[in-house]
């Protein structure tokens, strides 16, 4: 992005903070947490009334725009500054730059995810992809940044509870026939469950037996007294992973993994959806295994006596039902240096771009329908009583819950912190470095302060780095988009309390 | 690469030094409680273009504080949008500039070979029980070679200066504030021609007296010729570059005129740094007028309207004098926007360099006018193609481009009647060393060394001669039966020599080499700009190995080594610093200087 910038590109961010990245914009749009659907309708509105639509596009390949537009009729830029603390004028001007611009992308991540409505906000973004046709072409287009470098490989390969691998339907009974076929089994035919729905059954007791891979639960569902506590009750629980994490430390059987980048063979996925070889450098230490060892030793162990295959035979056996990815041989792979997916066929390089057919006219298959989505308010609600609302987010030396990170010493990490506004601090009397209790509708924790000039009044940030410093998940809200199954880690109502009057009112 | 600050905070002194530079900022947009505090815009205004300021900002701080902090650096890299690793990174590559708390008078001592010959190691030796440590430090070759030894003063608050012929008494003098007139160097300039001949007779900085004497006859003529007719006489002309690599100047002017894409930018290359070197910086001192009107030629002729000079840090006086030039030539319409009333444009921008032999190199300095480490990059794209900001771009040595002033004030082929086919026109030396008269020669190419030698009044004292450095630490030593040898690039090349920058030192017999071929691997050692293992390792390896030589006498091993290592050295390196570090080495070595040392030790 950063070589685009300098290459004349524009750049707009819009972000309650004022991030780094807000640092080289030609415009920061500071809208208030949670507000993304009331701006993105508003700009929709303006491009319409300011007749900045692509009619050419919008009627050769989209369906519902007509309701579309009627919807966002009341995102006036009045209303839309009264709900995100935009000028109107600022709103209008990013309307009018990302409607004019020749080639323009929507690039998001966690801010746009997770929030209860998380589908709605992607949904909005979309629509104005459509509403301008800045999508299907060299340069345009929706770009979710992926925070991993195989984010986007684990889904393709199906570790989605309702999708086989190239996204395929395990609803779809042709698809899941296929399946079935070439792995002599059936497949159960209902979609299965996501995390937080698994979390949600471990609480009515239906889930009873655990097995996860790679991941940290323990530390990075939001409300995580909770997620432990679901966990601690299961009757069994298994964890795969190159590091004992404190889920790990629940479980009754930890099978140590080897780490995919340096001691496996395989591919991993970006974002671009480029799949690209990686190989095997060095052997796993002690008794780690490759996750498909593990995973073939544990088939055996259940009474299937599965070989252990080699990863090329995998990603034959991939190829040969994933369409998508029916052309990527290894050696094909390596002599063009990765490729991205659609590649049907060995002829393909595959796909730089996708929806390019909805340039086609007639529109290549089903045209992309406009959905129309509303403004709702973080579930969290500022009050008298939490009338701060805290944002979670990284900083940019560590990742996540830590556990990959936490292992190597960095000249700018400084621990955790609750950063605050300087004016804010100012009002409750806090200086910097002072520990303060943070406390939310489910729990407290306690942090020093910051003061973060990029930061106004009333927003509050804080990382889920050092969750055993500060366990921010104490405070998530544990609300999810029904559609997605994210939590809502971006918006939650918090107060500061001075310790020694937090300690007074407890006495 | 993202943008991270660090916590330390500018004084306000730090401030107003970068301030000086970029203006005054008031960080506007802090996000506040306001809707017009919700929006920010001045993302593209920082960030656009500005990479190019920051080593003039970091001389700014260097300048008036004396070294640059952490909050200085940082406040740096605020304004200018930048990481602060990569502001440190390039802070930390100059000599010049300090990262680490330095006091505010501090002297430069050469102790380069050439000062060697005039006793700067005993005075070093009196610096060292008279001095705090702090104060002081070794340099390689500071460019006054006839007058050494040398010393600059980096002075916080206020110019730097540089001192000749220096004694211990003379430094501490000067760190306590007293200044103390130097030889002029225009006195030591011995044999005169074409390029010389107004260095000691007009006044450098009254530009009437400049054009008494000739001064912007050539401009005038070439905006009568038009810039095809400039082209077709310097092409005429047969001019090979000055520098170091003899690349005929025409070629590269008609490329970069031709070139479809703009704009276009003539460079005049004054990072003088090779060690023995001293013609550009009497050139520039002495006639500064010359050198812009040459660059203006330059930017007529490839339809550029940019140039920079980049004058190395050690140079003071110099870069003052251009300064005072580009002034005065501005103020009186000779660069501008309507130079001389012809409606095209020319405007001059000196660039200070900071102590890096490396970024004489032309793809070097491009990165280090951008703003970058001055580390060179691979050659293609050559500088006529993708050069400064990776535009079409001219490169020439102050002595080449003062040398179109007479090819166009007598014509292309009247120049190329002096000197030979192949080598037109006259040349500067730059004689040092055991020379009974040191100083600059002007003469035609062609002439012998021998002749050359006999101007200068032979080995100093009427000893005996030793050894003579041509070209430079980069170029070879001769010994004295090939003082028939003609000055000449393609007789020098005939014996495995070179021309260089012009550099004539002399070793009478007295001189114990093994100092010197150490103190020549040192150099590159140090000045490798580390980005290339063949030089970063190499050069290591050879000083290695010159110091064993040195301690054990002549060992065959050793000298097998310093070959191999020359051979990869020379393959393998992206530019021309490791391809030559070891050149003057080697040809010492199968000249045998290293057993002479022995047998007179």
């Amino acid at each position: 992005m950063l070589k685009g910038l300098h290459r004349g590109a524009k750049l707009v961010t819009v972000d309650p903070r004022r991030t780094t990245s807000a640092q080289w914009a030609d415009l920061w749009l500071g809208l208030d947490v949670g507000t993304d659907i009331a701006l993105a309708n508003a700009v929709a509105r303006e491009i319409l009334h300011a007749g900045l639509e692509n009619r050419a596009f919008i009627e050769n390949a989209t369906t519902g725009f007509e309701d579309y537009a009627e919807s966002v009729q009341p995102y006036t830029l009045d209303y839309a500054e009264k709900i995100t603390s935009l000028p109107r004028e600022a709103i209008r001007e990013f309307a009018h730059i990302y409607a004019k611009a020749d080639r323009a992308q929507l690039c998001w991540t966690l801010g746009i995810t997770e929030h209860h409505n998380a589908t709605d906000n992607v949904l909005a973004l979309i629509n104005l992809s459509l509403l301008t046709g800045h999508v299907g072409r060299w340069g345009s287009g929706l770009v979710p940044l992926r925070g991993q470098n195989n984010v986007q490989g684990g889904g393709d390969m199906g570790a989605l509870p309702n999708k086989l691998s190239g996204f395929q339907d395990v609803e779809n009974d042709v698809h899941r026939a296929k399946f079935e076929k070439a792995w002599g089994a059936s497949i159960p035919d209902k979609e299965g469950l996501h995390l937080t729905l698994m979390f949600e059954a471990m609480d009515r007791g239906e889930l009873r037996a655990l097995h996860i891979i790679g991941e940290n639960p323990a530390q990075s569902e939001a409300d995580v007294k909770r997620a432990k506590k679901l966990l601690q009750g299961l009757d069994h629980l298994v964890v795969q992973d190159i590091f004992l994490t404190k889920t790990a430390e629940l479980a009754d059987v930890v099978l140590p993994a080897a780490a995919s980048w340096a001691e496996c063979d395989g591919t991993v996925t970006s974002s671009e959806r480029r799949v690209q070889r990686v190989r095997k450098a060095l052997d796993p230490p002690g008794e780690a295994k490759d996750d498909v060892e593990i995973l073939c030793l544990l088939a055996t162990a259940l009474g299937h006596s599965w070989k252990t295959p080699k990863a090329e035979e995998v990603w034959n056996e991939l190829r040969s039902l994933s369409p998508l990815h029916a052309g990527m041989s290894y050696s094909r792979l390596a002599k063009l240096g990765g490729i991205p997916w659609p590649c049907l066929d060995e002829n393909h390089t595959g796909t730089p771009f996708l929806h390019g057919r909805l340039w086609e006219r007639p529109v290549g298959g089903r045209p992309a329908p406009f959905t129309s989505v509303e403004f709702h308010p973080p579930v969290d609600e500022l009050n008298d009583e939490f009338p701060l609302r805290l944002t979670t987010g990284r900083r940019l030396d560590s990742f996540n819950t830590g556990v990959q990170t936490g292992g190597f010493a960095s000249p700018i990490r400084n621990g955790e912190t609750i950063d605050l506004s300087p004016s804010d601090g100012m009002r409750y009397g806090l200086t910097e470095g002072e520990r303060v209790r943070i406390a939310s509708r489910r729990g407290s924790v306690e942090a020093p302060v910051r003061f973060d000039e990029n930061l106004r009044p009333g927003l509050a940030f804080l990382t889920v780095h050092f969750p055993d410093e500060v366990d921010t998940n104490q405070l998530t809200i544990e609300a999810w988009d029904p559609k997605s199954g994210t939590a809502e880690f971006k918006a939650t109502a918090i107060r500061i309390e001075k310790l020694e009057a937090a300690v007074a009112s407890e006495r | 690469m993202d943008l991270h600050w660090i916590d330390a905070i500018e004084t306000d002194e730090e401030r107003s030094a970068v301030d000086a530079i970029l203006g005054s900022w008031d960080r506007a947009n802090v996000p506040g409680s306001s809707l017009e505090e919700h929006v920010a815009r001045e993302g593209r205004e920082l960030s656009e273009g500005k990479r190019h300021l920051l080593l003039p900002v970091l001389h700014g701080v260097q300048g008036s504080i004396g070294w640059i902090s952490k909050g200085a650096l940082n406040y740096i890299c605020r304004r200018l949008l930048l990481p602060p690793a990569e502001a440190y990174g390039v802070a930390s590559f100059y000599a010049m500039l300090s990262t680490e708390p330095r006091p505010k008078r501090v002297a430069h001592v050469c102790d380069d070979i050439a000062c060697k010959l005039q006793g700067t190691d005993a005075l070093c030796k009196e610096l060292q029980s008279s001095l705090d440590p702090d104060v002081w430090h070794r340099s390689p070759c500071l460019g006054q070679c006839e007058r050494g030894p040398a010393v600059l003063f980096q002075l916080a608050g206020e110019d730097d200066w540089v001192l000749t012929d220096a004694t211990a008494k003379d430094v501490a003098d000067a760190l306590q504030g007293e200044t103390r007139k130097n030889t002029p160097p225009a006195t030591l300039c011995r044999t005169r021609g074409p390029l010389l001949a107004r260095v000691g007779v007009a006044d450098p900085e009254n530009l009437d007296d400049y054009r008494e004497h000739e001064g912007y006859q050539s401009l005038r003529l070439a905006i009568a010729l038009g810039p095809e007719g400039v082209l077709r006489e310097v092409k005429e002309s047969g001019l090979r570059g000055r520098g170091g690599a003899a690349f005929p100047m025409g070629i590269k002017w008609e490329a970069v005129a031709k070139a479809p894409v703009g704009p276009h930018y003539v460079i005049c290359n004054a990072d003088e740094s090779e060690p023995g070197t001293f013609k550009d910086r009497i050139l520039m001192e002495e006639d500064p007028f010359a050198v812009v009107e040459a660059m203006t030629i330059a930017g007529f002729a490839t339809g550029s309207e940019k140039g920079f000079i980049y004058v190395r840090g050690e140079y003071p006086l110099a870069a003052m004098r251009l300064q005072k030039a580009i002034d005065i030539a501005t103020k009186r319409g000779f660069l501008g926007v309507d130079v001389m009333g012809n409606g095209f444009r020319f405007e001059i921008e000196i660039r200070k360099g900071a102590g890096a032999y490396i970024c004489g190199e032309e793809t070097a300095l491009f990165n280090s006018i951008e703003g970058f480490r001055g580390e060179p990059r691979n050659k293609p794209p050559f500088p006529t193609q993708e050069g400064l900001f990776a535009k079409p771009t001219v490169v020439n040595n102050v002595e080449t481009l003062v040398n179109v002033l007479p090819i166009i004030r007598a014509s292309g082929l009247a120049f190329a009647a002096a000197g030979t086919k192949d080598s037109t026109g006259s040349k500067l030396f730059c004689l040092s060393g055991h020379v009974a008269k040191p100083g600059l020669y002007e003469v035609p190419l062609g002439t012998t060394l021998a002749e050359l030698l006999e101007k200068a009044g032979g080995v100093a004292g009427g000893r005996e001669l030793q050894t003579i450095l041509l070209g430079g630490a980069a170029g070879s030593f001769v010994s004295p039966d090939e003082l028939k040898v003609a000055l000449t690039f393609e007789d020098t090349r005939a014996i495995g020599a070179s021309l260089g920058s012009g550099v004539v030192m002399v070793f009478d017999d007295r001189v114990d080499m093994r100092r010197i071929l150490q103190r020549i691997a040192q150099f590159f050692r140090d000045e490798s700009c580390g980005q290339c293992v063949p030089c970063r390792v190499g050069t290591v390896r050879v000083e290695e190995s010159i110091q064993r030589l040195a301690r054990n006498g002549n060992s065959k091993r050793d000298a097998e080594l310093i070959d191999e290592l020359a051979r990869v050295m020379r393959d393998a390196s992206i530019c021309g610093l490791g391809q030559t570090a070891v050149g003057a080495i080697q040809s010492a070595l199968e000249r045998n200087l290293l057993r002479n040392g022995d047998e007179k030790s």
